[in-house]
């Protein structure tokens, strides 16, 4: 019975070509502009770490005071290096790790090639276990090696394959800035996006890092912040590192791993007590002002979906629903026409789910047809999508088996509904008034 | 024309008609949002940076090692000597930052050394006495910086910036009364007295935490090494961009080997950063510009569809009015009324909508508020819309022939 009400539905969608394409032009263009901005929308907003983002957190302290506010503005999204070695060696969570960015230069031996950069991060040995990171060769360095402000680093896939072409180079010693570095492990392609763990010194989708090192020794080396450097109040900052050090500069990030809510809530009372021991010893002229936020949280809290991908989500899905308001129109129209139709058709017998089944089965060719429609233009839309976004965030957005199936059912989907209303006024059709006025 | 018989055939076709309107109504809403995006983001991108964009290069370098805060002066010393003796180059200077570079060092400014009491943000720009014919930049009073005032700072805490050069609109800021020049402000716990004042020069962010103070610029006359490279602005000489552009990195690298120039953003011209910083306000402005022709196109012709149903399901009473004596222009007439009825109806419900969708845009993603004017200017286009949409179907009406009355009654 299907099958017949299939070639009816293209017999009908046959007989007025132009309504047809009319139609079928609506909910392609409506499911494209949709599904084109939908990809890059999923393709920033997703939980770069499913498994573990409900335990990992990043706290914050207020440490400028409410003043800072004045003008807008928000609690500091960094730790002054003060605060986060105080947390780091109070050791209140499972697991702990402060992080910053850092950047070396790498002068090759073979004198023909030019120096390269080579960018990442200091962190603590935690930082491995914390975030899943996966190895190639070797592992992170222990928790020693942060004490004893070891030489050590771990470095990326891609620059393991330029140095030492792929090989295991786990033992083996690289220099950067001009100074030994023993290698403790290589890391497989990691590339989470956004980069989750440094979302505050850029977009979290810039290029993956190359090295880590232990935060201890890049401190002892004077090694600055490749990232954000926020000051507030600062005029009688002490000139020099051991200055910038003991100022109110926030500019280390920290991540801690809670694995339950008993955790949470005793971190946040350490958080409290923390910030009311600074406000006893004078530090702080505030009432203690601290804030605790998970990683999905953190990332909202940080923007990291950028604004215009919102918007244009909002707004081409309001494109897809005038698309639809349309489509329910043409629908209407055309099963109208054929009034006289149904009331023969009612006449000889056909119940009113029999109506039915036959409209939606071809409002269901035409969400098809639109749907293929809308694939082809979502095609185009995902290869121009490098023209109206940044380049770091155009290339993640991409047209997958996933995405292909969404785009038809959507389409289907979309178009079925709209069909509801027409066959419904389709399927009250009286028989005996057709079959009268003819 | 009388209105009263098409409203009372319009209770007759309830639904289409309230879809034709709703219809309207969205399309009305997104169009003028869009609109609205569509110009905030184009002022946006138009705003001029006060440097002469077309002659600048701008180069990246990072010294490769670590070395010491002396070393690394006569090192960039002996680079702005390298540059500045490159056929084709006609001027060149050290910096940390320059207008769409997205990157650099904010200070904020007062009358006293009190950091909490600051009036304004400003961008600092280091700055020597070659800043100024370098960037094109325009000296509206005082004077440019003198080579003896041009110091090597450590770190950022310990620059002198005794004296400055401000914009305009700084000096407009921090000096209503227009005496800015001699003035002392405090950048630090020293006070900096303004030497200069430069018409314009745009501070490098683009983004929106420095909307309110993007033309207020300081330029100091510090020279800072210690982010491990020094970045150089150069200006070309007419004619040679491409040249100095292919060759400046190689010469450069000829002088001293040790430094890291990124092959692929290392040198750039200034119209390509700008072009970058503003990709995607560019790409927004493109992408709202699709939607609303899209959108106005599939509008019209769910217009053109529906009252092509219309005119087909009345051949008969339009041939009954035909014979009983009404022209074809009544007809017309009929047909174009009905349209500016239901578009009426629509653009009402619509201008709503649209000041709804406003209003949830500035408060999720905290857009500006939409002047009325654009939802005027939406409800000129969608009604002029829907009459050329209705335009086509009205005239097949109108030549139905009175014959048709006589037919298969």
């Amino acid at each position: 019975m299907f099958a017949y009400y299939f070639e009816l539905g293209l017999r009908s969608l046959r007989r007025n070509p132009v309504l047809t394409a009319l139609m079928v032009m609506a909910i392609g263009f409506g499911v494209a502009a949709s599904m084109t901005t939908y990809a890059v929308f999923r393709a920033v907003s997703g939980n770069p770490l499913p498994d573990k983002s409900g335990q990992l957190f990043v706290p914050q302290i207020d440490n400028w005071g409410p003043q800072s506010r004045k003008t807008g503005g928000d609690l500091p999204e960094s730790l002054s290096y003060t605060d986060a070695m105080a947390l780091m060696h109070a050791h209140k969570a499972v697991r702990q790790t402060a992080i910053y960015p850092v950047g070396f230069t790498l002068v090759p031996v073979d004198p023909s090639s030019q120096p390269f950069a080579v960018n990442g991060y200091a962190a603590y040995a935690d930082f491995f276990a914390m975030f899943d990171v996966p190895f190639q060769y070797g592992s992170g360095w222990q928790g020693v090696d942060d004490d004893n402000r070891a030489n050590v680093v771990v470095i990326s896939n891609e620059l393991n394959q330029k140095i030492f072409a792929g090989a295991n180079s786990v033992g083996r010693g690289i220099q950067l800035d001009g100074r030994d570095y023993r290698i403790a492990g290589v890391v497989a392609d990691w590339d989470p996006r956004p980069r989750f763990y440094d979302v505050n010194n850029g977009s979290g989708f810039g290029d993956a890092p190359d090295v880590f090192m232990p935060l201890t020794r890049a401190i002892d080396l004077q090694t600055e912040t490749l990232g954000n450097n926020n000051c507030y109040g600062t005029t009688g900052q002490a000139p020099g590192w051991d200055g910038w050090l003991h100022s109110e500069c926030a500019w280390i990030s920290l991540w801690v791993e809670l694995p339950d809510a008993n955790a949470v809530a005793r971190y946040q009372s350490y958080l409290e007590a923390y910030a009311a021991d600074q406000q006893h010893a004078g530090r702080f002229h505030w009432v203690p002002n601290i804030r605790l936020s998970n990683l999905m949280q953190w990332l909202d809290r940080e923007h990291v979906v950028p604004k215009e991908t919102t918007v244009s989500l909002v707004l081409a899905l309001g494109f897809l629903l005038v698309c639809l308001v349309n489509t329910i129109g043409l629908l209407l129209a055309k099963f109208m026409r054929r009034a006289s139709e149904i009331g023969v058709r009612r006449a000889l017998g056909a119940s009113r789910r029999q109506i039915y089944t036959q409209f939606l089965t071809e409002a269901a060719v035409v969400g098809v047809a639109g749907g293929l429609l809308g694939l082809l233009l979502t095609a185009f839309g995902v290869l121009g999508i490098s023209l109206v976004f940044e380049p770091e965030i155009a290339r993640l957005a991409r047209l997958n088996v996933s995405l292909v199936g969404f785009t038809l059912l959507v389409s289907v989907a979309a178009t079925v509904v709209a069909a509801f209303y027409p066959t419904w006024r389709a399927a009250r059709v009286q028989p005996a008034w057709q079959l009268k006025s003819n | 024309m009388q209105i009263k018989p098409i409203l009372a055939a319009l209770r007759h076709h309830k639904s289409g008609t309230a879809l034709i309107a709703l219809q309207i109504a969205l399309t009305l809403a997104i169009v003028c949002n869009a609109l609205f995006i569509i110009r905030q983001r184009m002022a946006h991108l138009s705003r001029p940076t006060g440097v002469d964009e077309a002659s600048l290069l701008v180069i990246q370098n990072q010294w490769a090692g670590k070395p010491s805060t002396d070393e690394m002066s006569s090192l960039m010393a002996a680079d702005l000597a390298t540059l500045r003796q490159l056929p084709g180059v006609a001027d060149a200077y050290a910096t940390n930052a320059w207008p769409l570079g997205n990157g650099g060092i904010s200070f904020g400014m007062g009358y006293t050394p009190e950091k909490q009491a600051s009036v304004t943000s400003t961008a600092i720009y280091f700055a020597d006495q070659h800043t100024l014919p370098t960037l094109g930049l325009k000296l509206i009073a005082g004077r440019n910086f003198q080579a003896d005032e041009i110091r090597q700072a450590k770190d950022v805490s310990s620059m002198a910036l005794s004296e400055i050069i401000v914009t305009r609109d700084l000096a407009e800021k921090m000096f209503p009364r227009g005496d800015a020049l001699g003035k002392a402000v405090y950048l630090s716990a020293k006070p900096s007295t303004i030497v200069g004042i430069v018409e314009r020069m745009q501070v490098p962010w683009v983004y929106s935490f420095a909307d309110n103070w993007a033309e207020r610029s300081t330029l100091v006359p510090d020279q800072l090494s210690t982010l491990r490279g020094d970045n150089y602005v150069v200006r070309v000489k007419p004619g040679q961009m491409d040249a100095v552009f292919d060759g400046v990195s190689k010469a450069l690298f000829a002088a001293n080997r040790l430094r890291v120039i990124s092959p692929r953003d290392g040198v750039q011209r200034l119209s390509d950063v700008r072009t970058k910083a503003y990709k995607s306000d560019r790409g927004m402005a493109i992408m709202m510009g699709l939607i609303c022709v899209v959108l106005l196109a599939i509008t019209a012709a769910g217009i053109v569809g529906l009252t092509s149903f219309w005119v087909g399901q009345r051949r008969k009473q339009i041939g009954v009015r035909r014979a009983l004596g009404a022209t074809r222009r009544n007809i017309l007439d009929y047909f174009l009324t009905e349209n500016l009825l239901i578009s009426t109806g629509g653009v009402i419900v619509g201008s709503v909508l649209a000041v709804g969708l406003n209003l949830g845009l500035i408060a999720y993603f905290e857009l500006n508020r939409m002047p009325l004017a654009y939802v005027g200017v939406g409800v000129l286009v969608v009604l002029l819309l829907g009459q050329l949409a209705t335009l086509a179907p009205a005239l097949r009406a109108s030549r139905v022939s009175p014959v048709e009355a006589t037919r298969s009654v």
